[in-house]
């Protein structure tokens, strides 16, 4: 069972198992992680699922598509190169530990 | 089990195609289920996760988990076959279909892209102070009068105007785009006699509509005139554009107005809620959620399977209608807490009332947009809400609203 870790943003770390092919979002809001809302429930359309992917890591998963790319120039928060919708993002099978930063919230 | 008898009697039964699988007379567009629809949800949630319909020959999913595997799996539960009973891929459309909500990956996802960026949080964040505005003039004017209809004062007169205007049409004629809407959501149910008599109502509604729709006839700054600029650039086609504008005004408005009026319905209702969110006008948003999840406007709609596949142990063939029941799923107790309490203060994030996935609504910012500011503005500036008798139901295939609903509201005190 792979292993997301998820950095918030006040520093605190959280581990949760998932299951392989899982959605980094959905187990997100599964296990009560603050910080992602996923106020659209993983239709691409709100922006509020944001994070950062460790760069290594950035291959295993799909590329962004042009919908995901219309609303991360959406995002509240700084936009980086490793930014991702967590809504977007599945973990393969055979890959055992991710690790997604939450951002930073912005007024 | 009782299950409602068919008004008419006669029917063609579907024998169901697996062994094992329940099989009911269940009619989920009669009348009787329309004006309470819940308790026949439930029972519907207790005979499985997925039965088969056999007035109409599909199978009906109204489990939260189902409801969800269905609508996040394009690829095998697809759209372009219509997301209404009738299969497009068999029988004729009565209407040419829309390009982004009855359309598959690869074609869907450019449109897609199209639709948020023009509809993105970013571009709705302009819209904000034109919003507030106008709901804070239509809710003075509400309170000066004291009794007011709820729907025709407030749920109605806000999207009509704010929404046609960013969309960006006409002034004149704006009446016509409730029935259009009407037909849109009927047409994804049977033709029955509901359907039947909403088509021969429309009048020149979709003629209003298919003129509204043209660059000429659309301001030069609203959503219209960007899908037009998109096709400029090659991102769709000029043609697609007015297909778009199309599927915003039919998607975008009866739909927002019977929120609205849905989130009005129970607040009134439940005083100690209204109580909770007067007090606290930030938990609009929250609130919103709340009535999207325990009252949805959507009831339900179809996806159509692209092969063989087994869902909840059933083994359905290609080509097969599946009637997704997402106001059922936002009431499964397997995966809310009484799931039968209004509760504003509960978290609803993760209902399906704009569905789900990649075909989930495309205007469900701007629709929280709109809901959040009145439900805010109210709770700003009205101290209570009083139902004056019961309000009138409107009774649509697809949608749950409703047209009038007199009440007294009071103002604040400062």
């Amino acid at each position: 069972m792979p292993i997301i870790t998820y950095l918030l943003a006040d520093g605190t770390k959280m581990n949760i198992e998932a299951e392989a092919g899982a959605n980094v979002m959905r187990t997100a809001i599964d296990a009560d992680v603050p910080g992602i809302l996923a106020e659209c429930g993983g239709a691409a359309m709100c922006a509020t699922c944001h994070v950062y992917v460790e760069e290594e890591k950035a291959s295993i998963f799909s590329e962004i598509s042009d919908v995901e790319e219309e609303m991360l120039e959406c995002v509240t928060e700084e936009r980086k190169p490793e930014s991702r919708l967590s809504c977007q993002l599945t973990i393969p099978v055979g890959v055992d530990q991710v690790t997604v930063q939450l951002p930073v919230p912005q007024d | 089990m009782k299950f409602t008898q068919p008004p008419e009697g006669e029917y063609e039964k579907h024998i169901v195609p697996v062994k094992g699988v329940s099989s009911l007379n269940f009619d989920p567009y009669a009348a009787e289920v329309l004006t309470n629809p819940y308790p026949h949800y439930e029972e519907l949630r207790e005979a499985g996760p997925i039965v088969w319909l056999e007035r109409y020959g599909v199978y009906v999913v109204s489990h939260y988990n189902t409801v969800r595997d269905v609508l996040t799996n394009p690829d095998v539960f697809c759209s372009s076959a219509g997301v209404g009973l009738s299969n497009f891929h068999t029988e004729k459309p009565w209407r040419q279909p829309s390009i982004i909500l009855e359309a598959d990956q690869p074609e869907h996802t450019g449109v897609r892209a199209v639709f948020a960026r023009i509809l993105s949080p970013r571009a709705l964040k302009k819209l904000t102070t034109t919003f507030e505005a106008e709901a804070e003039t239509m809710i003075d004017r509400m309170l000066e009068n004291g009794e007011c209809d709820g729907v025709v004062d407030l749920a109605h007169a806000f999207p009509i105007k704010v929404f046609g205007d960013a969309v960006g049409i006409m002034n004149e004629g704006r009446e016509h785009l409730l029935p259009y809407g009407d037909m849109v959501f009927n047409a994804f149910g049977p033709v029955n006699g509901r359907f039947k008599e909403c088509l021969a109502n429309l009048g020149p509604a979709t003629e209003w509509i298919y003129e509204a729709c043209k660059r000429e006839n659309l301001t030069d700054d609203g959503f219209g005139a960007a899908f037009y600029a998109a096709a400029d650039a090659g991102e769709i086609t000029h043609e697609g554009a007015g297909l778009l504008v199309r599927t915003t005004l039919s998607a975008g408005l009866d739909t927002t107005i019977f929120t609205m009026g849905n989130a009005l319905v129970n607040l009134g209702r439940h005083p100690d809620q209204w109580a909770i969110l007067r007090d606290e006008p930030k938990r609009a948003r929250a609130a919103l959620e709340e009535v999207l999840r325990y009252d949805s406007t959507f009831h339900s709609f179809y996806r159509t399977t692209t092969r063989e596949i087994e869902l909840e142990g059933v083994k359905l063939d290609k080509n097969q209608k599946v009637l997704v029941l997402v106001a059922s799923a936002n009431r499964d107790p397997r995966h809310w807490t009484e799931p039968d309490k209004f509760d504003v203060t509960r978290k609803a994030t993760g209902n399906m009332g704009f569905g789900a996935g990649i075909h989930g609504c495309a205007g469900q910012m701007i629709a929280r947009m709109e809901g959040e500011i009145v439900l805010r503005t109210l709770a700003t500036k009205v101290e209570t809400i009083e139902l004056l008798g019961e309000p009138s139901l409107h009774f649509n295939n697809t949608v749950r609203g409703y047209t009038s609903m007199p009440m007294r509201i009071t103002a604040k005190k400062h």
